[in-house]
């Protein structure tokens, strides 16, 4: 059962202060503890490793899965293998949060490698959490992996957010978009004491007029780390945009490698990067209407985020 | 009252610049000022040097008696000055409503941010919920810059070009604005403008050139002048077609 603790993280990463409705599969320190499905919704316990099948009939329509992990004990090492099929034409929210609780001095370590199969004209929205939280000096640690096979005439929409609490982080994610699939990518990233975190998205345009946004924002304070890979790869006509921001505050430090690659002659492909300090007038602008410099500071931050 | 005793401004640096030199002025309350001139005579550093954005070199700074020379821009708006940028600043995130909240959590009355945005001639529907950021126009910025001003109890404001960037028919309603926020809270208005329509809205005009105060009377004296005199910021002996040497050929 599922303890104050446990709650805490569900909402964190999961936005979520009940048991979902809807189909769900909770997974806490490595073991499936609850799990719920629904008439258009299967989810199934894999034979041959760990992980899940999680099925979405074809033209289901507002639904949603939750699939949230909490890990609250240190030492765990944990990697599950999760296959989404996303019928056609069915419009469904995926919610994959992560949450770490380590107070003890070894680390603990969730591996989520999700594989997404998005039928013809189907929509999904993935919304991926990750926080951590706990005294300890055990690190935590996320290495997430996603790939996604967009069909024809999909709409994939992916949030990837982590705010606060993970020591290590190495995200790759992969998304192929076949003929008029659309896709857009938002990732908010904040890291701070010494903390790293890498980024790889890959995105290919395979079909013909399918179109790829990736907003990427992030914020890196103390001593941490961040590292960005953007791979756009157009191999039809196709349209593609990367933004990628970046707030740089007290030592830290923010590599950002941006690639395009055209490989047909009516690719569209555009990548724009910044890095900086927050704006000196942004802050003047805020304390001018009464706020301190820490609050002005803060607001801007939290705005950029998200 | 604001007093400006004796204020100088000097630039950083090896090669030190006084912008402004030794400024004496006296914004009484309930009154409208306009301070014009030509460019680079030191008007935006006045209006950024009585909000603290800028520190004075020499001098003191007075707020009913009050020495706030040295205090930070955050002690200084919460005693009740404002400053609408020349140029705001945009910020990516932040909805149009969530700035103008933000402004407004100092005003002990509730604000209804959707009348101010109708005060700056813009449609609240349209706007609350646009990032401040670089989908707005230049215009579109301009007014909701305005209206963060508008949005606090103040004891004096200071806009700093509010209606460049403007279209001609919101220009009226701005004036009007003017007018209202003024009866509403009492509030000194100083603005910095090179527009007749504006200058017509004023107690006194200030006229500043070269970091000096060089007229201040009442508005329709100084208007005469500046209308009469073909007021150049250009030295007599700057003369058309003169200039022959390298730098000027293009």
């Amino acid at each position: 059962m599922l303890n104050a603790l446990d709650k805490l993280m569900l909402e964190k990463v999961a936005d979520l202060h009940e048991i979902p409705q809807g189909a769900y599969n909770i997974r806490k320190n490595g073991a499936g503890v609850q799990r719920n499905t629904t008439a258009n919704i299967d989810i199934i316990t894999k034979e041959d490793k760990s992980g899940i099948d999680v099925i979405v009939k074809p033209y289901t329509k507002g639904e949603s899965v939750h699939i949230p992990v909490i890990v609250t004990e240190e030492n765990i090492n944990d990697v599950v293998y999760n296959t989404f099929e996303i019928g056609e034409y069915s419009d469904v929210l995926v919610v994959a949060g992560c949450g770490i609780h380590n107070s003890g001095s070894h680390a603990s370590q969730h591996d989520g490698i999700h594989n997404f199969f998005v039928r013809k004209g189907a929509k999904l929205k993935y919304v991926e959490k990750h926080y951590g939280q706990g005294e300890g000096q055990g690190q935590r640690v996320l290495n997430p992996k996603t790939i996604i096979e967009a069909e024809a005439g999909s709409v994939v929409e992916l949030e990837l957010i982590q705010i606060k609490g993970i020591d290590r982080t190495k995200r790759d994610t992969e998304i192929r978009l076949m003929d008029n699939a659309k896709l857009v990518v938002t990732e908010r990233l904040l890291t701070y004491m010494d903390q790293e975190a890498e980024s790889n998205i890959t995105v290919e345009l395979q079909g013909a007029d399918s179109s790829a946004q990736i907003i990427s924002r992030s914020v890196a304070q103390d001593d941490s780390k961040q590292e960005f890979y953007f791979d756009l790869v157009g191999r039809n006509k196709g349209r593609g945009h990367i933004q990628c921001d970046a707030i740089i505050m007290h030592n830290a430090q923010v590599l950002s490698t941006p690639k395009i690659s055209a490989y047909h002659s009516e690719a569209q492909l555009v990548h724009e990067a910044a890095i900086g300090r927050i704006e000196s007038e942004q802050l003047i602008k805020l304390m001018s209407i009464g706020f301190s410099e820490k609050e002005a500071e803060d607001t801007i931050l939290n705005g950029f985020l998200k | 009252m604001l007093e400006i005793q004796g204020v100088s401004l000097e630039t950083d640096g090896d090669n030190r610049v006084e912008i402004l030199k030794n400024i004496n002025l006296k914004f009484y309350d309930k009154k409208i000022y306009v301070v014009t001139g030509p460019n680079g005579g030191g008007k935006s550093s006045l209006a950024k040097i009585i909000m603290g954005v800028y520190n004075t070199t020499k001098g003191k700074i007075l707020l009913d008696g009050q020495d706030i020379t040295t205090m930070n821009i955050t002690e200084r708006a919460r005693l009740g000055i404002g400053y609408a940028f020349q140029s705001p600043p945009r910020f990516k995130g932040i909805k149009v409503k969530d700035l103008l909240k933000m402004a407004a959590s100092y005003n002990p009355e509730k604000v209804n941010i959707c009348d101010l945005l109708y005060d700056v001639g813009l449609c609240a529907q349209d706007y609350l919920n646009r990032d401040v950021d670089t989908s707005l126009s230049g215009g579109e910025m301009k007014r909701i810059e305005i209206a963060t001003v508008l949005a606090r109890n103040l004891k004096l404001a200071v806009f700093d070009e509010p209606e460049a960037g403007i279209d001609l028919w919101s220009f009226q309603k701005l004036a009007e604005t003017f007018k209202n926020i003024h009866m509403k809270y009492d509030t000194t208005i100083v603005i910095i403008s090179h527009q007749e329509r504006i200058m017509e809205l004023a107690d006194e005009i200030i006229l500043m050139s070269n970091g000096t105060i060089s007229a201040q009377s009442e508005r329709d004296i100084i208007l005469a002048g500046i209308l009469n005199t073909d007021a150049c910021a250009c030295s007599t002996k700057c003369e058309k077609g003169v200039g022959q040497n390298v730098e000027c050929i293009g």
